[in-house]
């Protein structure tokens, strides 16, 4: 019953979305003000329903509703009821209607947080949006529908797929998706300007906090499933370079693109249709992604159960919704007038540069990850590009984009002496190279050239980003005081500050992790002992143990140095007691400087097991960056102008303001 | 006017290849073991539960190790393909039967032939996961020293083996002779 009911709500969700996305259309053309609200409406019915529809699935797993098949597959009595929640979105299904849940919920956001915005352009995003929801409603009721009935009923569920019983993984996918469908929002807002032909920069201004926010989502989406992989995998990476990866995060590359092309448009009414065709871009990677992901074109360890009907729906509908906004945008762009006009050396250089780099990384991931496919499809012999590939062509990419990063933010708007960039820079230059060269030196006695590189990057990301802000307090006028001056800088810039510092603390964990690391993977005797990097590890015993729904294997492994006990790990080798998977559950200690990290292998006798040892440096500000990057983010899109939009845009209309850089 | 209708013309040739490629079979795998060694295992064997079978086991100027199991139909039909290395080609199979039962991967063999050296049995699939197996049928090329050099998903077929194997076997013996 309670499985008809979510079903049929869904529906209801359908017809509100075939709603949504005709009549404010209708409206916003006519001038038709009640029409144009409907959109408004129609959008709060379709998230209410939608969120009926998905807690009626999460009911029929959390009460072992085995009738239904989707629940059948992926639960069992047995299983924890957090993971028996988080297993709605565990599969193919599920995880759709997450997706329609996540794109209508940011739909409701738009109109909540939108009042103030012009009629008809609201009418108009939300009815893109309605678009975007029916293809996907579409898609889970005809190809994928998770209310499908089991008869006769099943006694018991076939379980959850155990790599996805793990804390990280309840809530990466809904974070990967609230930031895959946020930009949904940038893109409705790009689609209705080009809609309404109103081609200013006021668009830019409403869109550009959206973007910000569904960035910060995929930023921790991202981080979440690295995390994930790395405490899960009992390979000891943090990156794979897998198909399913870089579908993530090419639209976060774009997106990185986007909130930075924002910025230009909105201050100096310039590189408009640029940053149009980012908004589409960045969502068309999100839907490219999502082929790639269930459609069975690529293999990875991240796809769902292929099925080609769902691959041709969601091709067909990729060449819609892509295909459409790109001939809308052939069609409107000749339209733009050309915004402020800037020199050779200027804050707009700058930011076009960091533009053109981001989206040429992105299409060198797209190119290798879809390298495969294109040559199968051309009937050659298929090759495929590994991780070295990746290596050696975004690492290139990205050392230009750290040193611009630097630059742009204390550049001018339209013209800037290079003189004074240097007089200003210099300083952090030396510093960032001798860091460089000190640093390795200094802590491992060691270094190459890449990783001098690396450090030096590092270093000269953090402390740029540092002086952007702090030469605003330092060199106030004398009759302010510290605090007035810290509070007279713009949270979007408090915000770039965070983010940058997260990038150089980022690279400063890959660099060291993949300088410095060390790893053995051997087979140990009970008690004999294993250096490794000036540690000392000795596989003691291993003991059976008995989980909720599982059996292990735990070894205990004592971990000195110098013969100063330092930890003991617990790692598992555990068996699911239903669908008899093997899964490893590496024993980590997690250090702000190092982790050590042991996972078992296979007993090669009744004293003697396969035996995993790793240790990597600096790996989790791997982790601390991303979420300094995010929390910068998000800081950026609660600046105080965004705030006030309500306030400033009853009052302007869609008149463009200037605001304070 | 032109220039704004690059991406369009862009995506329309992706989509072409998208289209493509869901009609194709992504049988290749980049696999992070290629370049390292066989993982550590021991098992006993398929035929007898007795006899203790080790990575250090694998031995040859080469060897295959196919991942096969009595409930994959595909592994059916490349069953007479191995069967035809083997016994024509003199071609060392190693056979990891991947989450089967004893009794009916032995009959299978007695049925259909048996291609194998010997056949590691991988009951609970846990040596399967070292090896990144992703399903069956499955099948690495190991190098004298236990380094995997070629992972094929999927099914071997003689084409496959003139194309992807051959020249791979022939570069790795050669080495082996200088």
């Amino acid at each position: 019953m309670v499985a008809e009911i979510g079903q049929f709500a869904l529906v209801i969700a359908l017809c509100l979305a075939v709603a949504q996305s005709i009549i404010p259309l209708i409206g916003a053309h006519r001038n038709n003000l009640s029409w144009m609200s409907v959109g408004r409406t129609a959008a709060s019915g379709q998230f209410l329903f939608l969120l009926i529809s998905f807690v009626c699935l999460t009911y029929c797993f959390v009460t072992n509703d085995f009738s239904v098949l989707y629940v059948a597959n992926n639960s069992n009595t047995k299983l924890p009821v957090y993971y028996q929640i988080s297993a709605v979105w565990g599969a193919h299904e599920g995880s759709l209607l997450l997706w329609v849940l996540a794109l209508s919920a940011w739909g409701f956001a738009v109109s909540i947080f939108s009042r103030a915005l012009p009629a008809d352009m609201i009418a108009r995003v939300l009815a893109v949006m309605g678009m975007i929801g029916i293809g996907f409603i579409l898609f889970t009721l005809l190809t994928s529908n998770p209310f499908e009935r089991l008869f006769p009923a099943a006694v018991e569920g076939r379980d959850l797929n155990p790599l996805l019983q793990d804390p990280g993984l309840v809530i990466h996918p809904p974070m990967l998706y609230m930031g895959y469908v946020g930009f949904s929002v940038a893109f409705a807002f790009a689609i209705a300007a080009l809609l309404s032909g109103k081609l200013d920069s006021a668009w830019v201004r409403w869109s550009r906090p959206w973007a910000s926010v569904a960035w910060v989502f995929l930023t921790i989406g991202i981080a979440l499933g690295s995390w994930w992989a790395y405490h899960e995998l009992g390979w000891g990476g943090w990156w794979f370079w897998d198909p399913v990866e870089n579908a993530s995060f090419m639209p976060w590359l774009v997106g990185t693109a986007l909130i930075h092309s924002l910025t230009v448009t909105e201050k100096r009414s310039t590189f408009k249709s640029w940053t149009i065709l980012l908004s589409i871009l960045a969502f068309s990677l999100s839907l490219l992604g999502t082929f790639l992901v269930r459609s069975g074109v690529l293999v990875s360890v991240h796809s769902f159960a292929s099925d080609p009907a769902r691959g041709v729906y969601i091709l067909g509908f990729l060449a819609v919704v892509v295909g459409g906004s790109l001939t809308l945008y052939a069609w409107r762009a000749t339209q733009f007038t050309v915004g402020g006009r800037f020199e050779l050396v200027s804050k707009e250089t700058m930011l076009l540069i960091n533009n053109v780099l981001l989206v040429v990384a992105m299409i060198t991931i797209l190119i290798g990850t879809l390298y495969p496919l294109f040559l199968d499809a051309l009937g050659l012999p298929k090759l495929s590009v590994g991780p070295p590939y990746f290596s050696a062509v975004f690492v290139p990419l990205m050392l230009p984009l750290v040193v611009l990063m630097g630059i742009g933010p204390i550049a001018k708007w339209r013209r800037v002496p290079v003189k004074e960039l240097f007089s200003q820079l210099k300083v952090f230059l030396l510093l960032g190279v001798a860091l460089g060269i000190i640093l390795p030196l200094a802590i491992y006695r060691d270094t190459t050239v890449m990783t001098t590189i690396g450090i030096a990057a590092a270093a000269w990301a953090i402390l740029t980003a540092l002086y952007v802000v702090l030469r605003l307090i330092v060199k106030r006028d004398g009759s302010t005081s510290i605090g007035k001056a810290y509070s007279k800088i713009p949270r979007a810039m408090l915000g770039m500050m965070i983010a940058h510092i997260g990038i150089g603390v980022f690279i400063l964990g890959v660099v060291f992790t993949s300088a410095f690391s060390d790893q053995k993977e051997i087979s140990v005797k009970f008690g004999e002992e294993v250096g490794l990097a000036g540690y000392t590890f000795v596989l003691e015993k291993v003991t059976g143990i008995q989980g909720a729904n599982y059996q292990a294997m735990r070894g205990s492994v004592n971990v000195t140095k110098q013969a100063v006990p330092v930890v003991t790990l617990y790692p598992e080798k555990r068996i699911y007691t239903v669908q008899r998977n093997p899964m490893t559950e590496p024993g980590i200690q997690t250090g702000v400087f190092r982790d050590l990290y042991v996972s078992l292998g296979e007993p090669i006798n009744d004293n003697e097991w396969g035996f995993r040892i790793y240790y990597r440096p600096f790996i989790q500000w791997v982790w601390i960056g991303t979420l300094l990057m995010a929390m910068g983010g998000l800081l950026g899109a609660m600046d105080k102008r965004y705030r006030n939009l309500s306030k400033a845009n009853a009052k302007r209309n869609s008149v463009p303001h200037t605001t304070p850089t | 006017m032109i220039r704004f209708l690059i991406p369009v013309l862009i995506f329309l040739v992706l989509t072409g290849f998208l289209f493509v490629g869901l009609y194709k079979d992504p049988s290749l795998v980049p696999s992070p073991l290629i370049g390292k060694p066989v993982p550590i295992f021991a098992a006993s064997t398929l035929r007898d539960a007795e006899k203790i079978i080790t990575n250090n086991d694998i031995q040859g100027d080469y060897a295959l190790v196919n991942v096969w199991a009595t409930w994959c139909a595909a592994c059916k039909q490349e069953h007479a393909v191995l069967v035809y290395f083997a016994e024509k080609l003199q071609v060392p199979i190693y056979g990891l039967n991947y989450k089967d039962d004893r009794a009916s991967a032995i009959n299978w063999l007695q049925q259909y032939g048996d291609p194998y050296v010997v056949n590691i049995f991988d009951e609970s699939g846990r040596i399967g996961i070292d090896f990144g197996v992703y399903g069956a049928p499955e099948t690495f090329l190991v190098d004298r020293n236990g380094i995997i050099q070629h992972k094929l998903v999927g099914i071997m077929t003689p084409d496959v083996w003139e194309k992807q194997f051959s020249p791979k076997i022939q570069q790795i013996t050669s080495k082996v002779t200088k």
